[in-house]
């Protein structure tokens, strides 16, 4: 008799035959285990949700009043006949990886992850598995990223020169995880930082769970740039070019992504700078986690699916794309 | 190389002319003579001669990473560029050299006299010592394309800031068939009397695309009109009993057009012409196909030659009597030109290019709706108090082309694009009825917007009826109105037709597979346009 595999990939999104639930479903179903917060991951619409404690309080502000329940990291869950536990992924805060175990067998849904220590989310932790389903945004060798120290530094840098000459940086980076990530590399001494509505909401929440980030000025329509000296803006990319951006007079537009990598996306975006940073794992990122799962049967999902699979299967790994026909993530440059 | 790429990454950061110039200006005013001079050659488009081939980059940059080649030939669509591709897919180099511009140009120049295990060698090292950013541009110096957002225009305009020279005199100093091998910085921009060269044509002046009614030029009586010709732009120079053939690229296409070597023997040195060069039936120019048979061609076969014989259609004239008289009104040069041109034999490969009169503008657009009869795209609006001015400056010269030629036809093949667009459906072949049967007659991969590309790429996903590599077949469904400058004959195709400047101009959502056009209407189109 063969048994259901642990996993199955349906047309709502991944299942657990054995616990009866989807992860991060992309349409309504009865019970959720979500990853992180971000909208293609925690959509609205399920009948029940579990996620990690430290994601709860961006999920409610997200999805508004929605039946929630939570768990710790590493904290053990019974449902139906699977085993369910949560570990770190180090892309956002509360995020994680879902650890599904049905009679011995271990399978792990990454979600997003990067191995990078941010200093603000719960580190990557390599969990060993029988099967590993991987995210591949940046599955190419050409994706390599430097240190964020030294992205900090280029940041900074040009902050000072818009300082010098009589500019006003607008950086541009996705509302949750990336702007708080930004907020603590921006260097305060340099002058204040003003954020955009959105990305303040999101910041007010992951400082009431204690995350420690610098004071920010929230961009009302009282706020006059002229009464902050040498400031620097934080926004959603999508306020760029708004009138709420006219506000700030002459601007330097920067933006922080991993797409940043590639030159024709700089142009495009047409942005005066690009600072290569991401919350995905890069090209070694990805190969190291895999490896360190100890899986030899891995589902890629998530970007460059077909020609990440092939290289997997060039090393001798039983890989195989996630069927999906879900084909907005990779464009959204934004969120990497 | 530091510098220079500097250079590149402060012009590349920013989108602001103001912000390039100046940052050109700054290297122009400190870097040695023989980076500058190279610089003025790479940035108006001159590059060393290529060592090595791009097959061999691919490998070599495969190998060198250690990764399989297929790899790297599947990122380097996602990147766009291969120079780019390359820098970025191998590791980081291990050791940081400062060696300039000139040292590497002069590396590369050297490896066309060795072997190849030598040249290998010697890009492999090149790699592993040059950052990321001038690992690039080393590889651009190899591959070439070498484009930065920086025009010729704007390179002489910081050049002139830095040496304080006039901008349109630096324009025409670097003009011309010189080389970094053959002249010096002091030479090429600061000797008192430039060379001399015979050959150095004068800056081009270009129109400007008239998108407004022609009454906003005001008095119709300011402005002469003639055809717009459907040709290659040319410079005739005749100077000391020689002549030359400019492009508007700048290139020297002197033996392409031996019929123009005829010149000289009608007209007088101290002579330099602006005008069309048109495949020329004896009364009409030829469809634009014909002249292409002839632009590839460096020398050109006798039967090429009665089967696509070339003029000048000639429209101003810049040098008279060995003076610059590009400061004179139009009208001017103009009148000038008549007397040099008029009494000319009829197989002079000379010819007038026709003025149009008019006195009200109406008259004008009636006689611009007939273009295509008299095989042109549209109509040349010249103010005739005007002087000839280098490069594109508005208000002097105005295009007015035609509207495009449309057809609705169904969408058969989608391929991804390049780039950021790697993951989006965005080539597409495109098919028009033949009876029962969708017959595809062209490609496209513009005009649409990036929020139709994406929905048109989930439409695609779902609807692939079959994969040929990167291509797919999809259901037949999608109707698109492709707009196309002009259309001709060609039994490469099996539509038998192919077209100028295809691109999508809209997605006929109101439109089902059965309304698009048929074979037989592009075939009517060829027969009144072709
Ligand atoms: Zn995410
Ligand atoms: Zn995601």
């Amino acid at each position: 008799m063969t048994r259901d595999p642990v996993l199955t990939f349906t047309p709502h999104g991944i299942h657990c035959p054995a616990g009866d639930f989807h992860i991060d479903p992309w349409r309504p179903v009865p019970r959720a285990l979500i990853t992180h917060g971000h909208s293609d991951h925690a959509r609205p619409g399920h009948g029940a949700y579990l996620a990690t404690d430290l994601a709860a309080p961006v999920l409610r502000h997200r999805l508004g009043d929605i039946a929630l329940e939570t768990v710790a990291y590493g904290e053990r869950r019974r449902i139906g006949g699977a085993t369910v536990s949560f570990h770190p992924a180090g892309h956002v805060p509360g995020s994680a990886q879902i650890r599904v175990e049905v009679g011995g067998e271990v399978w792990v849904v990454s979600g997003d992850y990067k191995l990078e220590d941010d200093g603000l989310s719960t580190p990557f932790e390599p969990v060993r598995a029988h099967a590993f389903v991987t995210e591949s945004t940046f599955g190419l060798p050409v994706f390599r990223w430097q240190k964020q120290a030294a992205i900090a530094a280029q940041i900074n840098g040009w902050w000072r020169d818009c300082v010098a000459s009589g500019s006003t940086p607008l950086l541009g980076a996705y509302a949750l995880g990336k702007a708080q990530r930004l907020l603590s590399l921006l260097d305060p001494g340099i002058g204040p930082i003003l954020t955009h509505g959105a990305v303040e909401a999101t910041t007010q929440i992951l400082r009431d769970q204690g995350l420690r980030l610098p004071a920010t000025v929230p961009v009302t329509a009282a706020v006059k740039i002229a009464d902050h000296p040498g400031a620097l803006v934080l926004a959603t990319p999508s306020a760029f070019g708004t009138p709420w951006a006219r506000k700030f007079g002459p601007v330097s537009t920067g933006f922080a992504s991993g797409w940043m990598q590639l030159r024709g996306v700089r142009r495009r975006r047409a942005a005066d700078r690009g600072f290569v940073i991401s919350d995905h794992a890069d090209w070694d990122g990805l190969n190291t986690a895999i490896h360190e799962t100890g899986a030899e049967k891995i589902f890629v999902t998530h970007g460059y699916t077909d020609i990440f699979t092939r290289w997997l299967r060039s090393r001798g790994l039983d890989a195989q794309v996630v069927p999906t026909e879900f084909a907005g993530e990779t464009l959204d440059e934004s969120a990497a | 190389m530091k510098d220079f790429a500097r250079l590149f990454t402060r012009i590349d950061q920013s989108t602001k002319t103001s912000v390039k110039v100046a940052a050109l200006a700054e290297y122009f005013a400190t870097a040695p003579d023989e980076d500058r001079l190279w610089t003025i050659a790479l940035f108006s488009g001159r590059r060393p001669r290529r060592a090595v081939t791009t097959t061999r980059l691919r490998e070599w940059a495969a190998e060198a990473a250690g990764y399989p080649l297929w790899l790297f030939e599947e990122a380097y669509p996602v990147v766009g560029d291969l120079a780019e591709t390359i820098a970025l897919f191998l590791p980081p180099g291990r050791s940081d050299s400062d060696r300039g511009l000139t040292h590497w140009i002069n590396m590369l120049r050297g490896l066309s006299h060795v072997d190849e295990p030598a040249r290998k060698a010697a890009v492999l090292a090149a790699w592993d010592e040059l950052d990321t950013t001038s690992r690039f541009l080393f590889n651009k110096l190899i591959t070439g394309g070498f484009r930065v957002g920086v025009s010729q225009k704007l390179m002489t305009r910081a050049l002139a800031q830095a040496t304080g020279r006039d901008e349109a005199e630096l324009a025409h100093r670097l003009m011309g068939a010189w080389s970094p091998d053959d002249t010096t910085f002091h030479a090429l921009i600061e000797a008192d009397d430039p060379t001399t060269d015979a050959s150095r044509p004068y800056p081009f002046c270009l129109a400007h695309g008239l998108d407004d009614a022609a009454q906003t030029l005001g008095a119709p009586e300011d402005w002469h009109a003639e055809w717009k010709w459907d040709g290659i732009r040319g410079q005739l120079i005749l100077r000391d009993g020689d002549h030359f053939v400019w492009s508007r690229g700048e290139e020297l296409m002197t033996d392409r057009f031996p019929e123009l070597a005829r010149a000289p023997d009608h007209l007088p040195p101290g002579t330099v012409i602006d005008g069309e060069i048109l495949a020329w039936d004896g009364a009409a120019p030829l469809p634009f196909a014909a002249l292409q048979k002839r632009i590839g061609r460096k020398t050109v076969p006798k039967s090429l030659l009665r089967e696509a014989p070339v003029i000048l259609q000639a429209y101003d004239l810049l040098e008279d009597g060995g003076r610059d008289i590009r400061a004179l009104p139009f009208d001017e040069r103009r009148a000038r030109l008549d007397r040099l041109i008029a009494p000319l034999p009829q197989d002079a490969p000379l010819r007038l290019s026709p003025s149009l009169t008019f006195t009200t503008w109406q008259t004008l657009t009636d006689a611009r709706a007939t273009a295509r009869d008299a095989r042109a795209e549209g109509l040349m609006l010249k103010r005739r108090a005007g002087p000839y001015l280098a490069g594109r400056k508005k208000g002097e010269w105005w295009k007015w082309k035609l509207d495009p030629l449309t057809i609705d036809a169904v969408m058969i093949y989608a391929q991804a694009g390049h780039g950021r667009r790697a993951n989006l459906y965005t080539d597409f072949t495109f098919a028009v009825w033949q009876g029962n049967d969708l017959v595809p007659f062209t490609k496209a991969y513009s005009g649409l917007t990036d929020a139709e590309f994406r929905k048109i790429t989930t439409w695609v996903k779902k609807n692939t009826l079959q994969r040929f590599g990167p291509v797919r077949q999809v259901r037949p469904e999608l109707v698109f109105e492709i707009a196309f400058e002009g259309i001709q004959q060609s039994p490469r195709h099996k539509s038998g037709v192919a077209l100028r400047f295809p691109r999508m101009a809209r997605w006929r959502h109101d439109k089902d597979l059965s309304q698009a056009n048929t074979l037989d209407d592009l075939k009517e189109m060829l027969r009144l346009y072709g």
